[in-house]
């Protein structure tokens, strides 16, 4: 998939005659895309391919590798279900009701787009911490967030809540009411036509937000990183793993991670955009 | 849009024909909107106020004199510094992106859409690892850029390249639907009047796209500014030298200075702010409201 369009470059010029018929703004394209994109990509496989595969095996499945994979992908799915449900709730909210602040609230959804995500580490972990704001009211309870893996999970939660509500906002703004109204009007209550009217052509939506915000959590390192306290086996994740093992010098083990974790990235975006041609299926309705 | 109404009570519906229904369970919409407000409070709302609470909590002197202090001013110098310099390079990709894939239908459109989407999906250690690869000592290019004495990586290039590769869709992805809906007509009466290519750009393509242009600015300003993953990997963390304000904010942490951690935050969390109210603003006038 990603050397499709440089072979698509070759195909094109053979001869450097036909080079000067590509318009200007392909060029910039193309070259730009691989100057920054193509070409690390292919040194990062091409780097992974210098170990053999029994011991790109070895390390990508090492008993360190194996736990932050665990912890990363639970507790994004985590975050991103838990997002899913809730995203879907707000984003609900901000389209049927009307309240006071309503803008104001719509518009702070995006806070995690614009905020550096150090700074939500920062001060998610102080709120969270054991006399922080939240975190002095759990302890009692003997819950710690900051430092633990909960605390990972409030860090994906934070920055994947977005991307399920812009989701499902502007699809549910299109949504029309006429269709709840006939099913009420047929005699259905309100629970039956949530479940059975309103969330079913939502469903494709939700997947997609969700799938958005778990590919952002999985990936997600600077407010993670602060918030965790990275000890192996408990709540050290694939990204920061990467990044000791660069601070190692030990670049073939940062490479092999970096691979495992770039080919779910890929597996991902092939998923959303298949979640979003299935979308699209009821638009055509 | 009920929006201009004056909104007294919450259980106010969209259209008046559900009323009877929703007046029934009107502690429906209540308990929602109520769920839905302290769930944002817990994720969003709290942590956002605790950042300028705990910078401003000894009073306003020690937070000047921390923004006074030289490695902040560095940071603050070098972040404003990768973001001039990221913008215009991801502004003229992202335009010549835009226009290449709005003015063309061919085949494989969807995949260059996808490609160009990719910056955003890889996660930004990787995408520092793989500057690293490349430039770094042991590298590609390594022999040659240290035969020549150039420095990429632990320097402020690489640092470069890591905040436009982050920062790199914006522009396009923000510019191809605008671009699309406007379509060609004018243009190619302009080029029949005579007009030549940069002509038709700055007189009739541009002012046409310029809100949602100015959109990707600012989502690409925003990103290049606040990048923490990516730049801490190529970056080597060296105060003075090579951090940037969210290293800043997160060595200053680890060192127990909370203070002046918190008052760079803010400046950071004005930025935000800053882009968040721009985004509302710009999203009036375009309507655009897509999801990142």
């Amino acid at each position: 998939m990603i050397v499709s369009p440089s072979v698509e470059v070759e195909r094109k010029t053979p001869f450097w005659k036909k080079l000067g018929r590509v318009p200007w703004t392909w060029r910039i394209t193309i070259g730009y895309l691989t100057v920054m994109l193509f070409i690390p990509i292919i040194a990062m496989f091409l780097k992974a391919s210098t170990e053999t595969p029994a011991r790109f095996w070895a390390i990508a499945t090492s008993d360190i590798a194996l736990a932050t994979y665990n912890v990363t992908f639970f507790t994004a799915i985590f975050a991103a279900l838990l997002n899913g449900v809730f995203g879907t709730l707000i984003a609900w909210v901000l389209v049927r009701y009307d309240f006071p602040f309503k803008r104001l609230i719509d518009a702070t959804v995006d806070l995690p787009f614009a905020l550096p995500t150090s700074v939500a580490g920062l001060t998610l972990a102080t709120v969270y911490s054991d006399n922080g704001w939240i975190g002095s009211l759990l302890a009692p309870l003997g819950i710690k967030v900051s430092f633990t893996r909960t605390g990972v999970a409030v860090a994906m939660i934070f920055i994947s809540l977005p991307f399920i509500v812009r989701t499902v906002h502007p699809v549910l703004q299109e949504m029309e009411h006429e269709i709840e109204e006939a099913a009420w009007c047929l005699g259905s209550s309100q629970w039956q036509t949530f479940w059975k009217v309103i969330l079913p052509p939502l469903f494709p939506t939700i997947l997609t937000g969700v799938a958005l915000g778990f590919s952002r959590a999985v990936g997600e390192y600077g407010s993670t990183v602060i918030i965790s306290s990275n000890t192996p086996f408990q709540d050290l994740i694939a990204p920061v793993l990467i990044f000791q093992r660069l601070e190692q010098y030990d670049y073939s083990g940062a490479t092999v991670i970096g691979i495992v974790l770039l080919s779910i990235s890929l597996i991902l975006l092939l998923a959303i955009n298949f979640l979003q041609a299935w979308a699209r299926r009821y638009d055509s309705r | 849009m009920t929006v201009d109404k004056p909104s007294f009570h919450s259980s106010a519906s969209v259209s008046d024909t559900a009323k009877p229904l929703k007046e029934q369970k009107s502690w429906v919409p209540i308990a929602l909107i109520g769920i839905a407000i302290a769930y944002l409070a817990l994720v969003q709302y709290i942590p956002a106020i605790n950042v300028f609470v705990q910078a401003f909590s000894k009073g306003f002197s020690p937070f000047l004199s921390n923004l006074t202090q030289p490695a902040f001013l560095h940071a603050a110098w070098l972040t404003l510094l990768l973001a001039l310099i990221a913008l215009p390079v991801n502004t003229v990709f992202g335009l010549c992106a835009a226009w290449a894939i709005a003015r063309h239908k061919f085949p494989g459109r969807a995949i260059v859409l996808s490609i160009i989407d990719l910056p955003f999906s890889i996660s930004p250690v990787v995408a520092g690892l793989m500057i690293v690869l490349l430039y770094g000592r042991n590298g590609w290019f390594g022999p040659w850029l240290q035969a020549h004495d150039i420095k990429i990586v632990f320097a402020f290039p690489g640092m470069v390249l890591a905040t436009a590769f982050v920062s790199m869709p914006f522009v396009a992805r923000e510019v191809i639907p605008v671009l699309e809906e406007f379509g060609k007509d004018q243009e190619e009466a302009a080029r029949t009047l005579g007009a030549k290519d940069w002509q038709i750009f700055l007189r009739v393509t541009l002012p046409s796209i310029r809100w949602g242009l100015l959109y990707g600015l600012i989502l690409t300003n925003a990103r290049a500014m606040g990048e923490f993953g990516a730049i801490s990997v190529v970056s080597g963390n060296i105060a003075d030298k090579t951090q940037s304000l969210p290293l800043f904010v997160e060595d200053a942490y680890k060192q127990y200075e909370t203070e002046a951690a918190f008052s760079a935050a803010v400046i950071l969390a004005l930025l935000a702010v800053v882009t968040l109210v721009l985004k509302e603003i710009l999203e009036r006038k375009t309507s655009i409201k897509d999801v990142e």
